[in-house]
């Protein structure tokens, strides 16, 4: 059953971000560490450099366009990298080798499931997205349904998506920093919240996009790094490796078998559902597709993303395994020195041990300034898909009925991005001590169940309405919530009920279905005029889709 | 005036033969991919011990790891495939297309 809670919570841990606050493995690792001063100094570095680069943004970013977008000039490369970067997490990082290290297997199991979208998203949506999309996944959405209700419905549940997402990296930054560099945690959480401001407000798309470019190189270089380093201790060889790897560690040859963690059929295609579509409903990486010149870039930062993730995935797999004996065999990694005790920081710190003993003190700082960069960036991304949810969802269309100038519409995202970073470092203060692991189940959750269906709808089926859309997307919303309100992780872990309402902790096998079915049943009910004109405006929408004829042009970057 | 074109692109065959072919094969990668992964779920969920055996007696790459890396590589490899026919050939048809539209439309 432990196994089971830990799946439904690492889900959260692996997601397109962050980070480490989830299951087990933070609980009990509150105190502080030692100043780490190398790891501050790079951090320094990094900051510097992309402020740098965030003074350069501001001179480029005049046009709504270039700041939800970066002016659709983003190539398919850098873009690519970007992708990866928002895919690729301290929680890839941590918690995927932590899972390995501890479970073997089935930690690489997890990591096939995280993959295995990227190519869907590909076949299916990349090039619809970027010939029908401009600023957010609404675009497409409300396409050919009415503006106001429709876009009001998107940003209601992008705005559950980025908050509860964005409260969940803060409050793991926090603890993460806590950690790594030795910060007060309130001090870490004002850090993260006021540089992400900053990024956004006076770079927008263009220096978050950059920001996460930096930033995944310097994943990707880390994590290569300790990688190399470590199989050298083997020889470089896998067979080596594993030999003593199942010598040493307690699950013995058990150790490359499918273990407690996806006993569950349910859980497992729930979990691999939410996986998959959620990722293709989270906003931020939904707009991302938006930033480049057209539907062949478009495609092209997916196949270099994926590329990317696949590769690092293989990587973490190797330094999870190389951690089971390099950390898990010396003394001073253990509280007490107690070898297969309690790891020094928690079970989330076999990489940054690892680091330490192949490559000192150095490689350390600089995995740590990485998890650093990686909470920021993600952050970041966050907050511009939720404040161009306000300014251009909410005020520029649904209030303003696409009569506000650019200028005041840029200003409202600035706003709405100040009161977002007001709010998340907030709410992070307020949650710092709560169990928040499930809140970013929930976003997935969410972003499967009330982002995804109406969006592949509305770009498949020709039959979709107005009242159908309403009635799919808070459908799935609503549901999505209840399910994961009623689920072990928030019945039972927060709220204190001995038994859970709903026995599952992955919602989306069920919620996606109620979505999908509301959607379909009151389009079909939906007999009105306005029903028979959208479903008629399919037919340009859908040339439009398939060519790119008429997609909003490139800028000049 | 971009209905209109719209209008003319939806009656021309060629908007056809690109939407059949292009619809075809993303839907035949998308069920390979899902075919696998899910299959894969499967094995892990009903049959967990078969993925724990050794590729080879005497080896230390199990069933499961080297099904896995495959799936890592090959999956990866049905993108690169995707990309590259619709970068070439797709992209091509539709700019043909989009060609044929002007010209009957000035």
């Amino acid at each position: 059953m432990r196994g089971l809670t830990r799946f439904g919570t690492a889900l959260g841990l692996l997601g397109t971000s962050l980070l480490a606050h989830a299951g087990p493995a933070l609980d009990g690792i509150q105190q502080k560490q030692p100043t780490n001063w190398h790891a501050i100094t790079m951090f320094c570095l990094f900051v510097a450099l992309t402020m740098g680069i965030t003074y350069w943004a501001a001179s480029r970013t005049k046009s709504t366009a270039d700041f939800y977008t970066a002016g659709g000039g983003i190539t398919g490369f850098q873009n690519g990298l970007a992708i990866a970067g928002d895919y690729m997490s301290a929680a890839t990082l941590l918690g995927l080798s932590a899972m390995v290290y501890g479970q073997g297997y089935d930690g690489y199991i997890y990591m096939l499931a995280f993959f295995a979208g990227w190519p869907i998203i590909l076949f299916l949506m990349a090039e619809r997205l970027r010939n029908l999309g401009r600023f957010t996944f609404s675009d497409i959405t409300a396409y050919r349904l009415d503006q106001g209700k429709v876009r009001t419905m998107a940003a209601i549940s992008s705005l559950t998506v980025v908050c509860f997402y964005l409260l969940a990296q803060m409050v793991g930054a926090g603890q993460l920093i806590k950690l790594l560099f030795g910060l007060e945690y309130k001090i870490a959480i004002f850090v993260v919240g006021l540089l992400m401001m900053f990024y956004v407000i006076f770079g927008g798309m263009v220096a978050t996009t950059w920001v996460q470019i930096i930033k995944a190189c310097m994943l990707l270089i880390g994590g290569t790094l300790v990688m190399v380093l470590a199989m050298s201790q083997f020889g470089f060889s896998y067979h080596t490796l594993v030999e003593k790897a199942t010598a040493v560690h307690k699950l013995g040859p058990k150790l490359m078998y499918p273990g407690s963690l996806l006993s569950d059929p349910v859980t497992a295609i729930s979990l691999g559902l939410g996986l998959m579509f959620g990722t293709a409903g989270l906003p931020h990486i939904l707009m991302r597709f938006f930033t480049v010149t057209n539907a062949k870039e478009a495609r092209k930062s997916v196949l270099y993303a994926s590329g990317f993730v696949s590769y690092f995935f293989n990587v973490i797999f190797l330094i999870g395994l190389t951690g089971i004996i390099i950390v898990g065999q010396n003394g001073s990694f253990f509280e007490g020195g107690k070898i297969g005790g309690k790891l020094i920081g928690g079970g989330n710190m076999v990489a940054m041990h690892l680091a330490k003993a192949v490559g000192g003190n150095m490689l350390l700082g600089f995995l740590a300034a990485v998890a650093f960069a990686t909470i920021l960036a993600v952050v970041s991304g966050l907050a511009l898909a939720g404040a161009s949810a306000i300014s251009h969802d909410l005020y520029a269309r649904v209030i303003m009925k696409g009569k506000a100038s650019e200028t005041t519409e840029i200003k409202v995202s600035k706003v709405a991005t100040i009161c977002l970073g007001f709010v998340a470092i907030v709410l992070g203060i307020l949650f710092e001590k709560q169990n928040i692991a499930f809140m970013v189940g929930l976003a997935f959750g969410v972003a499967a169940a009330a982002n995804f269906p109406v969006l592949i709808l509305s770009m498949y089926w020709k039959g979709l309405t107005t009242r159908g859309a309403l009635w799919g997307g808070y459908g799935g919303l609503i549901s999505a919530f209840l399910f994961v309100l009623f689920s072990k992780s928030v019945w039972v872990d927060v709220i204190g009920y001995k038994a859970p309402l709903f026995p599952y902790t992955q919602p989306a096998l069920f919620a996606m279905p109620i979505a999908f079915g509301l959607a379909y049943l009151f389009s079909k009910l939906d007999g009105s005029d306005r029903a028979k004109a959208e479903i008629e405006a399919f037919e340009d929408q859908y040339v439009r889709g398939q060519t790119g004829f008429g997609a909003s042009g490139a800028g000049k970057h | 005036m971009s209905s209109e074109m719209y209008e003319h692109m939806r009656a021309n065959p060629k908007f056809q033969r690109l939407v059949a072919r292009r619809t075809r094969f993303a839907w035949t990668l998308t069920f390979i991919v899902l075919g696998m992964f899910y299959g894969f779920v499967l094995v892990v969920a009903f049959k967990p011990a078969i993925l724990g055996r050794p590729i080879v007696q005497g080896s230390m790459l199990t069933i499961g790891v080297a099904v896995e890396l495959f799936m890592f590589i090959f999956f990866w490899v049905l993108t690169a495939v995707y990309v590259r026919r619709a970068n070439g050939e797709f992209d091509e048809l539709t700019q043909e297309i989009i060609k044929d539209a002007w010209k009957e439309n000035p």
